[in-house]
């Protein structure tokens, strides 16, 4: 990076930092004249693929975003949204893929330390994180590396500040072997009357620094690590020294200083500082407000000695937030900062008009006109930031592939094809601390997590619950990103049905390839499409989401990996949910219908068969059977529940045995085809048999297609004519292959 | 006087160190054979001002006793020296 | 009415307002306590909650013990008051010598948070006087540091005085002699890794650590 040269109208230095010579032009014309190294740094980040979304902007406004029960939608730090009884909550997804894959530890930890910061600076008290992982094959060396370095760093970052991880995901597939995605989400809770935005307002109010010191780390990583593929090692190693270190001790002190300056009415507006640091963050409360900013560059505590302007401005030094505050109340912001120790700093004034104002002094003098090192408008970081319409192209062998269905595979022998899915996700989930607040009710590992619903402030049960998924397919998404994101909202439905919720607001983490390649875009668009189509017949308003483009390595685009995060609730809580689980003796019954077809499924891309045609949705049914399953969960009718989905009937019934240590027995299904098809809308529930005509009655009622599969019992898993194998054999490999693949775990004593 | 101090604290023997052995378990499969007794410990420094070398390191040993390590498990060795 | 807990915070703790809730459940009153004030003022007994005090950082517990409220608890403890430390709690009284032994890394070297089962060893103390020897209670562990060390001596005084609180039926992380809980000479301070405050409601999965909160509540009662 060549910004710390003589300022020059040099064009190598707005190319070094990743800005065209038309973005360049445009800012010219924005300031009448050109900008400074200053300028253009901050201009450089804010305007970059993950601060601006350039490519992905024209494309999200298709999503439906609104509904009665929306508080915040999209646009601020995270989504809020009604729960009732007073209790609103906010959610937001994110993603850390590019610095997971340099330093797994460090990338995964700020990544939690980051989507914290979304949901409190809101007002919202922290409760819920999950984090939807995907990694390279287990067999190769690097991505176990970057698996355990991952799970290590949410561990390590999550647990010690505090918040449970109660779901998430995790996938191997060689897609993302030099890529790996690591998603991070975070619900938090608020009272109605705690919600603030990000926003400066009150001229002569002042800008606080909370927190963390500010240092050289992360300088560029905005546009360095977030928005550039990796194409060799050498490469890696240079972006190496901006990684940056999270510290969870001083995020639970900035957790706790912050809420108790929101609860105490001091704070009129309050922003964290993530990607583009005090750029972004100072920017974007001016823009909001409509007013405009003095910075005091040099009052800004510095933890390196020389540090240039533009690299306060734009580091990613972690745990830190803005407040804007009174002047009348500023002595009682630092006192409560001084309880919890943590660190108070002004730094700027809330000014008229919309310029933000750079001063190269601390503030204590008065801000004179010749300490002014840079000077834009605040808006002009967002709002002027460029809106690109890249070309899209579906790829030109696209009817080609999808007459090539996987139905035309070899049969091969189901018993070993089903073992070689199973997995136990328990390696991950036991390292995180799922239990804190005593909420979990139903915890990783199952289709949905469920968490008692409490009043933030008073503690209050309010007798109903929570439930969270978050669930992505790229096998599907590769043959189909409309279809396969459309089918992706299904899921998350029927996750949220096995337990007894009904979908109330969703966000999403689009994963895509390289922006500039229009199978990507094409990707990208179809994905959300589809996705909308989804979330519009379920009526399910998507209330924030985040875009991560250039996820590909030595010019090899990622699967298209669009990963919903679905919020349900659940209207009484008064047990817990049946759970994946299957009882001695139980019924046990399919509800939906299957499409025979196996293109996109887990069993063709075990064959290394990725493409054909997606069935499609039959959403008006999915819709039949996620309310029928809701139903009978709630009324407390069936001993088990479990959406079918990646694997198909056979990994369903499979996974409902080893959890439960309790066989199956089954008929009724026609060949590997329909034992493996992953059609979207289906579920199967265990029923006790004196129960089975009931329930029955009611599917036929609802107009929902149910077969019944057979019986849970024994100590074998059995499907009539396709496969028979030990319980005990499944099981082993279901718990074994992660211990196995990654380390013990535990050393027993 | 202004003295370098070096604390290096380390597990004592036979406490059961599972980082030391999960390293030494390592090291062969990556071709590094013939190593034993890998012990794991952290090492913590700072700048300390004293009257001279004997007090400084009085003063050391006093935080290892009561902060920098913990008896139970722990042992210290302290280097100390006079600043450059 | 009913006894009042107090329960210790210090900055980094994240369990406090659980056992605040668990206690509260059962008709106790909770009440914080702030790591920076040394007056406890008027509580009948004293939870040291999980989570991690000062960032864990140097060792867990290893800066807490200093704080002014520490020296309060150790006062309370000596005159014969209930007080018992949950998780990071054991390990800041074991740094702050209100019992004996070193909460070490996990012998498999990651942190785990699931159900354990606990046999309990003697019912002479203020966590455990309203169980019965033998009784196996399922409550959950979550720590990286639960690995429980001490001499060979400390070891051979704990059995002979009968101060193992509770053992691990299947041994988590490597505990010496399975040791999940032990108490102090007098029997009023205990320590365990596992929380009881998360078996503590029936949605939660088990309920077995209501029986130890009984108890201690019991204990309060008698101050």
């Amino acid at each position: 990076m060549s910004a710390t040269s003589d300022d020059s109208s040099d064009a190598a230095v707005h190319r070094a930092l990743g800005l065209t010579d038309e973005e360049f032009d445009d800012i010219v014309e924005i300031l009448g004249r050109e900008p400074n190294h200053l300028e253009l740094a901050m201009y450089s980040v804010m305007w970059s693929e993950h601060c601006s979304y350039k490519s992905s902007r024209v494309h999200l406004k298709r999503f439906p975003t609104e509904a009665p029960w929306v508080m915040v939608g999209p646009g601020e730090n995270a989504g809020v949204v009604d729960v009732g009884d007073g209790i609103a909550l906010a959610m937001r997804i994110e993603s850390h893929n590019h610095p997971s894959a340099i330093e797994p530890y460090q990338g995964a930890a700020t990544g939690i330390g980051g989507i914290l910061r979304d949901i409190f600076t809101m007002g919202a008290r922290p409760i819920a994180l999950m984090d939807p992982l995907r990694f390279g094959p287990l067999d190769d060396a690097r991505s176990r590396w970057i698996a355990e370095g991952v799970v290590s760093g949410v561990s390590g970052y999550g647990n010690s500040v505090g918040v449970p991880t109660i779901g998430g995901e995790v996938v191997f597939d060689e897609t993302y072997q030099d890529n790996p995605l690591v998603n991070v989400f975070c619900a938090g809770v608020l009272p109605h009357d705690r919600l603030v935005l990000g926003q400066a307002s009150g001229v002569g109010n002042l800008a606080v620094l909370l927190g963390s010191t500010t240092g050289r780390d992360g300088i560029g990583g905005v546009s360095v690590l977030a928005s550039a593929g990796f194409s060799d090692d050498e490469s890696d190693a240079a972006k190496r020294p901006s990684v940056q270190v999270g510290d969870p001790y001083e995020e639970k002190r900035l957790i706790e200083a912050c809420l108790a300056l929101l609860d105490a009415g001091y704070v009129v507006g309050i922003q964290d500082l993530g990607g583009a640091g005090l750029a972004c963050a100072t920017s974007e409360t001016a823009s909001r407000g409509g007013v405009g900013m003095d910075v005091y560059v040099r009052a800004v505590p510095q933890r390196e000695e020389g540090m240039e302007p533009f690299e306060i401005m734009t580091s990613e030094s972690q745990e830190r937030m803005l407040a804007i505050v009174e002047p009348a109340n500023l002595d009682d912001v630092l006192a409560i900062c001084r309880r919890w120790e943590v660190l108070a700093t002004v730094i700027g004034t809330v000014t008229e008009g919309g310029a933000l104002r750079l001063l190269d002094c601390d503030g204590s003098e008065s801000a004179s006109d010749d300490r002014v090192v840079g000077e834009l408008p605040a808006a002009s970081l967002h709002e002027s930031a460029p809106l690109y319409h890249r070309p899209l192209a579906a790829p030109a062998d696209l009817s080609e592939r999808r007459a090539r269905s996987a139905n035309a595979l070899d049969a091969g022998d189901c018993g070993a094809d089903l073992l070689a899915m199973l997995c136990d996700t328990t390696w991950v989930s036991s390292q995180y601390d799922h239990q804190l607040f005593l909420n979990t009710v139903e915890a990783p590992g199952g289709d949905a997590a469920v968490l008692r619903l409490k009043h933030p402030v008073t503690g209050a049960d309010t007798g109903r619950g929570l439930a969270f998924t978050s669930d992505g397919n790229h096998r599907w998404c590769a043959v189909d990103p409309r279809t396969g994101a459309l089918a992706t909202v299904v899921e998350s439905v029927m996750n949220l049905a096995t337990v007894g919720a009904r979908p109330v607001a969703l966000v999403n983490c689009l994963n895509f390839g390289n922006p500039e390649h229009p199978e990507v875009m094409w990707q990208l668009s179809e994905a959300i499409d589809g996705m909308s189509e989804g979330c519009r017949f379920f009526g399910l308003p998507v209330i924030g989401g985040n875009v991560s483009l250039y996820n590909e390595s030595r010019g090899s685009n990622i699967d298209p990996t669009p990963v919903v995060a679905t919020l349900g609730i659940i209207d009484r809580l008064d047990s817990r949910p049946p759970g994946v689980r299957l009882v001695e003796g139980g019924r046990l019954l399919l509800l939906g219908a299957t499409v025979p077809e196996l293109s996109g499924s887990l069993w063709a891309r075990n064959r290394g068969h990725r493409e054909g045609t997606l069935p499609a949705v039959d959403l008006v049914a999915a819709a039949d059977v996620a309310e029928l399953v809701r139903t009978l969960v709630v009324e407390g009718l069936v001993d088990g529940a479990h959406d079918v989905s990646s694997g198909g009937i056979g990994l369903a019934l499979a996974e409902m045995a080893v959890r439960s240590g309790v066989g199956v027995n089954c008929a009724r299904i026609a060949d590997h085809i329909e034992l493996f098809a992953e059609s979207a809308g289906r579920a199967i529930v265990c029923v006790p048999a004196d129960r089975t005509q009931d329930v029955i009655g009611r599917a036929e009622a609802a107009g929902v297609a149910v077969t019944q599969l057979g019986a849970a019992m024994g100590d074998r898993i059995a499907v009539k004519g396709l496969l028979d194998v030990p319980l005990v054999d499944a099981t082993d490999q279901w718990r074994d292959r992660l211990p196995v693949a990654l380390g013990s775990g535990t050393v027993q004593g | 006087m202004i003295f370098d101090c070096h604390v290096d604290v380390q597990l004592r023997p036979g406490i059961s160190d599972p980082q030391g052995s999960t390293i030494e378990k390592a090291l062969p499969a990556l071709g590094f054979d013939g190593v034993a007794g890998v012990r794991v410990g952290k090492s913590v420094m700072f700048r300390l001002e004293a009257d001279d070398e004997a007090a400084a390191r009085r003063e050391v040993e006093d935080m290892c006793n009561r902060f920098l390590t913990n008896p139970v498990i722990e042992d210290a060795s302290i280097r100390v020296s006079a600043s450059s | 009415m009913g006894a009042t807990v107090g329960v210790v915070l210090f900055p980094g703790s994240n369990c406090e307002m659980d056992v605040v809730e668990a206690v509260e459940r059962l008709g106790a009153t909770g009440k914080l306590l702030w790591h920076d004030d040394s007056n406890l003022g008027d509580v009948d007994a004293v939870v040291v909650p999980g989570g991690f005090a000062h960032g864990d950082y140097l060792r867990p517990g290893a800066i807490a013990r200093f704080s002014p409220v520490m020296g309060a608890v150790a006062t309370f403890a000596q005159d014969g008051g209930p007080v018992v430390g949950i998780c990071n709690g054991f390990q800041v009284l074991t740094e702050a010598h209100l019992l004996p032994g070193a909460l070490q890394k996990n012998a498999g070297l990651k942190f785990r948070c699931g159900p354990s089962r606990l046999r309990v060893e003697t019912t002479d103390s203020v966590l455990t006087s309203a169980a019965s020897i033998g009784d196996v209670l399922e409550i959950p562990i979550n720590h990286f540091e639960g690995n429980y060390t001490c001499s060979a001596e400390t070891l051979a005084e704990l059995r002979a005085e009968d101060r193992v609180v509770v053992r691990y039926v299947d041994n988590p992380n490597g505990s010496v002699d399975d040791i999940a809980g032990v108490c102090s000479a007098g029997r009023n301070v205990v320590g365990l890794m596992p929380h009881p405050e998360r078996a503590s409601h029936e949605l939660l999965g088990s309920t077995d650590g209501v029986v130890m909160l009984r108890s201690l509540l019991a204990a309060a009662g008698l101050r």
